[in-house]
């Protein structure tokens, strides 16, 4: 079985590669090159796997999972500048592939034992724009 | 510049929306056979929806750049052969594969799906992409996935 449990966070981001000139950036990454920045209201949709345990009926307790995403994700990343205030984002472009790919890596730890496994991690940059990423 | 790909494999979804008309109509059918079977969608005047069409992009990361596929390249793509042809048309009328094909959503997805592969290694072959799933949505509360 399956659950999902959708959070948002609002952040700001440049996507440059800081060694390539700005017209080079500005080719690959279009108007999201743009040295001041700009923002997104980020949805994130993580997806647990597990059996329901048969004392409690629930795979993994959602609030906790709340609780999780909040501490993980939500806290260090809502109304921050990613380049500046999240690492890895100082050295890592923050597309939106590399924040889902971020993402996984702050909450895999988290599922590694227990009977809730990490699936999918959903990253909407916007309501037309999404990434999912399932582990290697 | 040559593409260094990482071991990272994602998914990528993009979201485009299309208004076109229809008409389910059989003539091998009776007029109350097409009643019958196709409902309200018979209505000989034809009528119209607002798709909305996901199109997921799958592959391995571009390490250099931190991005799996050029959004605007498959934009590109999307609106030259699927949203230029098909938005504010007549499905049954204006678009060639349906004078012989009925232009249900089902048809609709596999219209789109052939449209993009056969596309798709010139725009994304050398890239290593994939075009993982197609989904359309007929109205909210009907959609329709298709593995190309």
């Amino acid at each position: 079985m399956y659950i999902t449990r959708r959070v948002e966070f609002s952040a700001s981001h440049v996507c440059a590669i800081p060694a390539y000139t700005e017209a080079e950036n500005r080719a690959i990454y279009g108007p999201a090159a743009n040295p001041r920045g700009h923002g997104h209201n980020y949805i994130l949709e993580v997806t647990l796997s597990g059996d329901p345990d048969p004392a409690t009926g629930m795979v993994f307790d959602l609030k906790r999972l709340k609780d999780v995403l909040n501490e993980t994700v939500v806290e260090p990343m809502d109304h921050r500048f990613l380049n500046y205030e999240v690492p890895p984002f100082d050295h890592v472009v923050p597309t939106t592939e590399n924040l889902a790919l971020e993402v996984w890596k702050r909450l895999q730890p988290k599922f590694e034992s227990g009977r809730a496994r990490l699936h999918n991690v959903r990253v909407y940059e916007t309501e037309d724009l999404y990434v999912d990423y399932s582990g290697s | 510049m040559s593409i260094t790909r990482g071991p990272e494999m994602l998914r990528l979804t993009r979201r485009y929306r299309f208004c076109a008309a229809h008409r389910l109509h059989s003539s091998a059918l009776s007029e109350s056979e097409n009643r019958e079977l196709y409902g309200k969608c018979n209505n000989p005047h034809g009528h119209g929806h607002d798709y909305l069409l996901e199109i997921t992009v799958a592959g391995p990361l571009e390490a250099r750049t931190g991005k799996l596929v050029n959004v605007s390249h498959l934009d590109r793509l999307v609106e030259t052969s699927i949203l230029n042809k098909l938005d504010h048309r007549d499905l049954n009328s204006e678009v060639p594969e349906f004078e012989a094909l009925m232009p249900t959503s089902e048809n609709l997805a596999l219209v789109i799906g052939r449209r993009l592969n056969d596309s798709w290694p010139a725009c994304f072959g050398a890239e290593g992409l994939s075009l993982d799933n197609v989904r359309l949505h007929e109205t909210g509360r009907n959609r329709f996935d298709l593995k190309p």
